[in-house]
């Protein structure tokens, strides 16, 4: 069973990452089939990583799938992801998430 | 593994489509919000796009995730180049890069 708390360590270990933050929102998808067959949850996942900078949006999807490989289409069905490297990250965004 | 078959298959459908979707469900009913997200995003450019529904064929539906590497659906690809997912698509479409895009592979000849 991967709760959030494991996801954010899974995340924050494997990239290294400065910033994790991870909701669950599988309950907005209560009436998808994949939540009846116990296929696994929908995560909303933001991530500040180092490992980030300087690669495409494409390039820093594949690493954090990669980071999770295990998880995908097991415990975690769907995955909203935002990716910054620290560079990046808007003033404004920080207070919102939260250290890892 | 993927099936030759089925690779070459989506080699085709990639090559002679400039915007291709593989999603659940069809543009006028997606079946997952993912999906629904992005042929919004598609229809806002006003081009013509093909959308492949995945959940009428289960060996596409897992064949695409292997062939692109990518674990998710939907899976976008402009100009025979993978885009990436929703997300992705949505973050482009905000940096208005996604646009430029497709304008260069209209702009191309016929595959």
């Amino acid at each position: 069973m991967l709760t959030l708390d494991g996801l954010r360590q899974l995340l924050a270990e494997k990239l290294q990452a400065l910033y994790v933050h991870v909701e669950d929102e599988s309950h907005r998808h209560a009436g998808h089939r994949g939540r009846h067959q116990g296929v696994g949850g929908h995560y909303r996942v933001q991530v500040v990583s180092p490992l980030f900078t300087g690669k495409t949006l494409l390039q820093r999807h594949r690493l954090v799938y990669a980071a999770l490989a295990e998880q995908m289409g097991q415990s975690i069905h769907a995955l909203a992801l935002q990716t910054y490297s620290p560079e990046e990250l808007p003033a404004s965004e920080m207070s919102h998430i939260e250290i890892a | 593994m993927l099936d030759p078959l089925l690779e070459e298959k989506i080699r085709e459908q990639i090559r002679t489509h400039k915007v291709l979707i593989y999603m659940k469900g069809t543009p006028e009913m997606p079946m997952c919000g993912f999906s629904y997200t992005a042929v919004r995003i598609l229809d806002s450019l006003g081009f013509p796009y093909t959308a492949i529904n995945v959940l009428e064929d289960p060996e596409l539906r897992q064949g695409i995730k292997e062939f692109s590497n990518w674990p998710t659906l939907p899976q976008i690809y402009i100009n025979g180049e993978f885009i990436g997912g929703c997300d992705i698509l949505q973050e482009m479409h905000a940096r208005n890069e996604l646009r430029p895009l497709v304008e260069a592979a209209f702009a191309k000849a016929d595959p």
